[in-house]
């Protein structure tokens, strides 16, 4: 039991609490700074020198960085090999995150829905804990998996399927030279990792779907198919939406997967840190960051318009 | 999901979700069996045979244990600091109405919302335009600010949830500020400060995006296990590692999602029902 000792009247404490409590701005202002000094100055600054690095240039002969204002890193970006890079990365996160709406979907609905409550909070944790182990460790276990002589091929070869994986692994756009060196492989493993980030919004979003609406558009004479498209989905809608930042966001700027999993053909992630390391072209890895970074600056201020932030 | 609420769910839905729940954990066991695996080079399935001379080998590896030590110091350190300066920014937040309120929230949430690359390209710049060298205090530095959110949302969510009237009444009843928030605020604070800390130490304990471009020559736990990763020979031993790894980060999160209790978690909190 905690007793509270009565202030006596005009005591520091409380001659400081009057203080705040008269001047709420002066109190706003110090729980405020050094956050804000932290995100606001060095953050934000941040990602300002990043701009301004991407406006300078790399003199090629002395491998050293111009600091003159030009264009012409940018213009390096639209290279056909440059821009290829850029939308074969964006073309993977949406793909990822497709996916990952759809196997996300039933899950969550089960969640919401149809679980007890005990079966539910077991399924929470189920999905939390990897969300939170390392995404490196996570992957590792797909190196095995897809290996030539790892467990999937040993699968499919005792289904008889084996052969279509080997078809797949030919076709040009998917495939690669082996299967753990392939688009195919490095799909299948980012859905893995980012799979969670979308189950927990979508979930927590068909959470606060009313039973009395699926009732309601079932007596009116919706079919199934009908309350899903016309009442669930737009109502899980903030929930896709901040699920689909994350799987997104983190497809656009990992670098990690493609040297484990990928082909000869660069990513973004891949690309930037090529750049500013071995090639140490700092300019052109600030450029290539800039175009992940304004695509997602767009997404996030069409995610905050759609209210996805409180699900985040 | 079709009509009415029904006690059981379609075949269709109990199938995916099935599916779904063996696909998040099978690549876990897989992991944990190829520790075992006598093969140093290859991942043959089934494995020709079972040692455990992979875990001599991992801890008998200096390397290991610096990289280690130095994670478990970065992580301490970095959760320190992001619990007092999420802890404040979502006192800030909650409740206060001011010019820009939007702008923070929005601010603190992009080191996590953006891709970590720019985070780690963008304070890489800073660092090298303000010529600081890169080591052990850089690698913090980014580590801080990404954790920030962590805290915040946590804080935020439990501070919405908490009913104003108890701190006016306190106020009626004659306590100062300081005692309200001693007596009153704190207590009902204090699990989701620790719940949002041990995530913030679980997201810098693995973190590598950010930290390949904030270290020197350092090795965190997972920029050594990216390492080790390519080296022909010894192959389980990234497994063993690997491990290690998740069974540190395990026990807290179980923990952090007990401490929460949060009905309305979103991916970035801690919740737990």
């Amino acid at each position: 039991m905690s007793v509270i000792a009565p202030a006596v009247e005009g005591s520091p404490a409380r001659r400081v609490g009057a203080f705040f409590y008269r001047h709420p701005a002066v109190r706003l202002s110090l729980f405020l700074l050094p956050g804000l000094l932290w995100l606001g100055a060095l953050y934000i600054g941040s990602l300002g020198s990043l701009v301004v690095y991407s406006l300078w240039s790399l003199e090629e002969f002395t491998g050293l960085v111009v600091r003159e204002f030009t264009t012409s890193t940018y213009r390096e970006l639209l290279e056909p090999a440059n821009y290829e890079i850029v939308l074969r990365t964006a073309g993977m996160a949406a793909a990822v995150t497709v996916a990952c709406a759809i196997l996300a979907f039933p899950f969550a609905t089960y969640m919401a829905r149809y679980a007890s409550p005990r079966v539910k909070t077991f399924l929470y944790l189920a999905v939390i804990m990897p969300l939170w182990s390392s995404y490196l460790v996570r992957a590792l276990a797909w190196r095995s998996i897809l290996a030539g002589e790892g467990f999937l091929m040993w699968a499919l070869e005792r289904v008889g399927l084996d052969g279509v994986v080997r078809t797949l692994l030919g076709v040009p756009i998917v495939g690669g030279p082996s299967l753990v060196q392939s688009k195919i492989s490095l799909f299948i493993v980012y859905v893995y990792l980012w799979l969670p980030f979308m189950i927990l919004p979508v979930q927590a979003a068909l959470e606060r779907v009313p039973v009395s609406f699926l009732e309601a558009s079932n007596d009116l004479g919706a079919r199934p198919g009908t309350t899903f498209r016309r009442i669930v989905l737009p109502l899980a809608k903030p929930g896709l939406v901040a699920g689909s930042i994350f799987t997104f966001s983190l497809t656009l700027g990992d670098f990690i997967l493609p040297q484990i999993f990928g082909t000869s053909e660069f990513f973004l992630g891949q690309m930037v840190y090529v750049q500013q390391g071995v090639a140490g072209n700092l300019p052109l890895a600030a450029a290539f960051t800039f175009v992940a970074m304004a695509v997602m600056m767009l997404y996030l201020g069409a995610a905050k318009r759609a209210g996805a932030f409180e699900a985040l | 999901m079709s009509g009415p609420r029904s006690a059981r769910a379609g075949w269709r839905v109990r199938l995916a979700t099935g599916f779904v729940f063996l696909f998040l954990y099978f690549p876990l066991l897989i992991i944990v069996l190829y520790a075992f695996t006598t093969q140093s080079a290859a991942f043959t399935f089934p494995p020709p045979g079972f040692t455990t001379r992979w875990f001599t080998v991992a801890f008998q590896d200096e390397d290991m244990w610096e990289a280690l030590r130095l994670s478990l110091s970065v992580a301490a350190l970095a959760t320190g600091a992001s619990i007092v300066l999420g802890g404040l920014l979502a006192g800030a937040v909650y409740r206060a109405r001011f010019l820009g309120k939007n702008v923070v929230a929005f601010i603190v949430v992009l080191p996590i919302a953006l891709p970590g690359i720019v985070t780690g390209i963008a304070l890489r710049s800073t660092l090298s335009l303000a010529d600081i060298g890169f080591g052990f205090w850089t690698i913090v530095i980014g580590h801080v600010t990404f954790c920030i959110v962590i805290v915040y949302n946590n804080v935020v969510a439990r501070l919405r949830r908490m009913s104003p009237n108890i701190v006016e009444a306190s106020a009626d009843l004659g306590a100062s500020g300081l005692q309200t928030f001693r007596y009153v605020v704190f207590p009902n604070l204090v699990t989701a400060i620790l719940a949002g800390g041990i995530l913030a130490f679980a997201l810098s304990f693995d973190e590598i995006i950010v930290t390949t471009f904030t270290a020197g020559q350092q090795q965190t736990l997972p920029i050594y296990i990216f390492s080790i990763l390519f080296r022909p020979r010894a192959k389980p031993v990234t497994n063993v590692v690997a491990m290690l790894a998740i069974a540190i980060t395990f026990v807290p999160i179980l923990i952090a999602q007990i401490l929460a209790r949060d009905p309305t978690a979103g991916p970035m909190r801690a919740g737990g029902e």
